[in-house]
C-alpha cells in the first residue's frame, strides 16, 4: 500500500514536471522541471527494485547532464520566450496524432489486460547482477556501443573546433 | 524488529548524526580559524570561552540577527531556493556514512549508521553531485555578474573534477567488490587499507583528494569565491542566515569527504578493539573520528599552505593531468586485481 502510494505520488510529480517544464517560459525554470522528472524517475526506478538504475538515474542525468543544461542557460544568459499563437500545422496534424496515439496505448493496454505482470523484485536490479550482464552477456554489444559513443565524442569535437586559418587569428589586410 | 521500533530507532539515529554533524560543521569553523591564526602566528578567536571555544556559538547568533537583505533585483525563488538547495543535499549526504560497527542496548542491535545500502558510495555521489544546483542557482539567480562569474565556475570547475573524482574511486570498488561503504571499510581488515595499496591505492586517494578539494571549492581550487576577482563569488549578494547556509553547505561537504576518505582509504572505524563490550563498541567510532579530524586539519593545512590556481590551470590540470592519470591508474588496478585472481 506504502509502495503503491509512493509510486503514484512520484509519478505524480514526474508528470507534472513534465507539463510544467512545456508550461514555463524562462529556460531555467524548465530545465530545473527536466531536473524534477529526472529525480522523479529515479525514485520510480528505486521503488522497482532497481536500485543501480536509480543511483546512475540521479548521477548522470540529474547531477550531470541537467547541470550542463543549466550552465549553458547561465553562459547564455537566455531571457524569457514569448509565447506564440502556435502553428496551424502542429494544431492540424498534432491534436489527431495525440488522440490516435492515446486511442492505441489505451487499446493495447486493455486487449492484453489478462497478461502477468512481471512481479515486484523479480528481474536484477543490484549492481552485481547488471554487471554481469554488461560485461559477461552482452559483452560485445556493450563494447560496440561505447565505441559509437567514442565516435559521436570525436566528431562533435571535429565539428566544435575552428578550421586552421580562423584559429590561427584574423587575417592581416593590408 | 517491528516496523515502530525500526522507526523510532531511525529517527533517533537521524537527530543523533544531524546533531553531530552540525556541530562538527560549527567546530570545523572555529578549527579554521584557530589553525589559520596559529599558522600566521596569531591568536585567532580568544574571547569567548576558553580557547574561543563558544565562538561559533556567537557567530551564529550573530549570522541570526544580521539584517536579512534581499536585493531587488534578484530572481527570488531561486534566489531563496539555492542556499536551501545547497544546504538539504550537503546534511542528507551524511544519512550512508557508517561511523562503526553495531551498538547493542538491551536487547535491540543496530549499526553505527542511518541506513546501510548495498549502493551507498553511489547514493552518497548522486546526493553530492546534486549539491552543484544550490552553487550555481545561486550565482545566477542573484542577477550579479561576480556572482553569476562564481555560479559558472562553480558548475564547470565541479563537473570537470567529478569525473576524475569518480574514476578514483572505481579502484577501490574493484578491490573490495561492493558498493556498500561498510563492506568496503570490512575489506580492509589488518590494515590493508587501501591507502596502503602501493601504488595503486596511494594514487587513487591522491587523485580522490585534489578532486574532492576541487569538488567543495576549497583552496587551492576555490576559484568560485575567489575574493581577489569576484568579491565573494556565489554567494557576494547573500547575508544573515542565507548566507551562513552557503557556509554551513561547503563544511559539511567537507566533513563528507573527509568521513569518504576514510572509509575508503584508510580502514573506516578499523583500528585496535579493547577493554569491556561497551568500550570496544566505543572505540571504532573514536579511531573514525580521529581519522576524520586529521582530514578536516589537512583541509585547513592546505589552504593556508598553497596559494590558489588561476582558472586556466585549474581546468587544464583537471582534464590533462587528473583524468589520464584517474583512467590509466583505473587500468592498471584491473589488470592487476585480474591477473592475481
Amino acid at each position: 500500500m506504502l509502495h503503491l502510494t509512493l509510486f503514484l505520488f512520484f509519478g505524480a510529480i514526474c508528470v507534472a514536471g513534465a507539463v510544467n517544464l512545456l508550461v514555463q517560459r524562462h529556460p531555467i525554470n524548465s530545465a530545473l522541471s527536466l531536473v524534477a522528472v529526472m529525480a522523479s524517475l529515479a525514485a520510480e526506478y528505486l521503488l522497482l527494485g532497481a536500485e543501480f538504475v536509480a543511483a546512475v538515474q540521479v548521477i548522470v542525468y540529474a547531477g550531470a547532464i541537467m547541470v550542463l543544461f543549466v550552465f549553458t542557460i547561465m553562459l547564455l544568459n537566455a531571457g524569457e520566450e514569448e509565447r506564440s499563437k502556435g502553428s496551424r500545422v502542429a494544431i492540424l496534424l498534432g491534436i489527431p496524432g495525440v488522440a490516435i496515439g492515446g486511442v492505441l496505448v489505451a487499446w493495447t493496454l486493455l486487449r492484453h489486460s489478462n497478461t502477468a505482470a512481471v512481479p515486484m523484485f523479480a528481474l536484477p536490479g543490484d549492481p552485481r547482477a547488471i554487471a554481469r550482464l554488461l560485461f559477461h552477456d552482452f559483452l560485445l554489444p556493450f563494447e560496440v556501443t561505447s565505441i559509437l559513443i567514442l565516435i559521436a565524442i570525436m566528431g562533435a569535437v571535429v565539428l566544435a573546433s575552428k578550421p586552421e586559418a580562423v584559429a590561427r587569428g584574423p587575417k592581416r589586410e593590408d | 524488529m517491528s516496523i515502530t521500533t525500526f522507526a523510532i530507532i531511525s529517527i533517533i539515529k537521524s537527530i543523533a548524526v544531524i546533531f553531530v554533524l552540525l556541530t562538527a560543521v560549527a567546530y570545523s569553523v572555529w578549527l579554521e580559524r584557530k589553525v589559520s591564526a596559529r599558522i600566521q602566528n596569531r591568536w585567532g578567536p580568544t574571547r569567548v570561552g576558553p580557547f574561543g571555544l563558544l565562538q561559533p556559538l556567537a557567530d551564529g547568533i550573530k549570522f541570526i540577527f544580521k539584517e536579512d537583505l534581499t536585493q531587488p533585483y534578484v530572481y527570488k525563488t531561486l534566489y531563496i531556493a539555492s542556499p536551501i538547495i545547497a544546504v538539504v543535499f550537503a546534511i542528507t549526504a551524511i544519512s550512508v556514512i557508517p561511523f562503526g560497527n553495531s551498538i547493542t542496548i538491551g536487547s535491540i542491535t543496530t549499526p553505527l549508521q542511518i541506513t546501510d545500502l548495498n549502493i551507498g558510495l553511489l547514493v552518497v555521489l548522486g546526493i553530492t553531485s546534486m549539491g552543484v544546483y544550490g552553487v550555481a542557482l545561486a550565482g545566477w539567480s542573484s542577477n550579479s555578474k561576480y556572482s553569476l562569474l562564481g555560479g559558472l565556475r562553480a558548475s564547470a570547475q565541479m563537473i570537470s573534477y567529478e569525473i576524475s573524482l569518480g574514476l578514483s574511486l572505481i579502484p577501490v570498488l574493484i578491490l573490495a567488490g561492493s558498493f556498500s561503504l561498510r563492506d568496503i571499510v570490512n575489506s580492509q581488515r589488518h590494515l590493508h587499507w587501501n591507502f596502503f595499496y602501493i601504488p595503486f591505492g596511494t594514487i587513487a586517494f591522491f587523485i580522490y583528494l585534489i578532486s574532492a578539494y576541487a569538488e567543495t571549492n576549497r583552496t587551492p581550487f576555490d576559484l568560485p569565491e575567489a575574493e581577489s576577482e569576484l568579491v565573494a563569488g556565489y554567494h557576494t549578494e547573500y547575508s544573515a542566515m542565507k548566507f551562513a547556509m552557503f557556509f554551513m553547505a561547503e563544511y559539511a561537504n567537507m566533513v563528507t569527504v573527509a568521513c569518504l576518505s576514510t572509509l575508503l582509504f584508510f580502514g573506516g572505524w578499523l583500528g585496535p578493539v579493547f577493554g569491556p563490550p561497551i568500550v570496544q563498541s566505543l572505540l571504532p567510532v573514536l579511531w573514525f573520528c580521529l581519522k576524520v579530524f586529521f582530514f578536516m586539519f589537512l583541509y585547513v593545512w592546505v589552504r593556508w599552505t598553497l596559494p590558489r590556481f588561476r582558472y586556466d590551470q585549474l581546468m587544464a590540470f583537471g582534464w590533462k593531468v587528473l583524468l589520464p592519470m584517474a583512467i590509466a591508474n583505473l587500468v592498471a588496478t584491473a589488470l592487476v586485481v585480474a591477473w592475481r585472481a
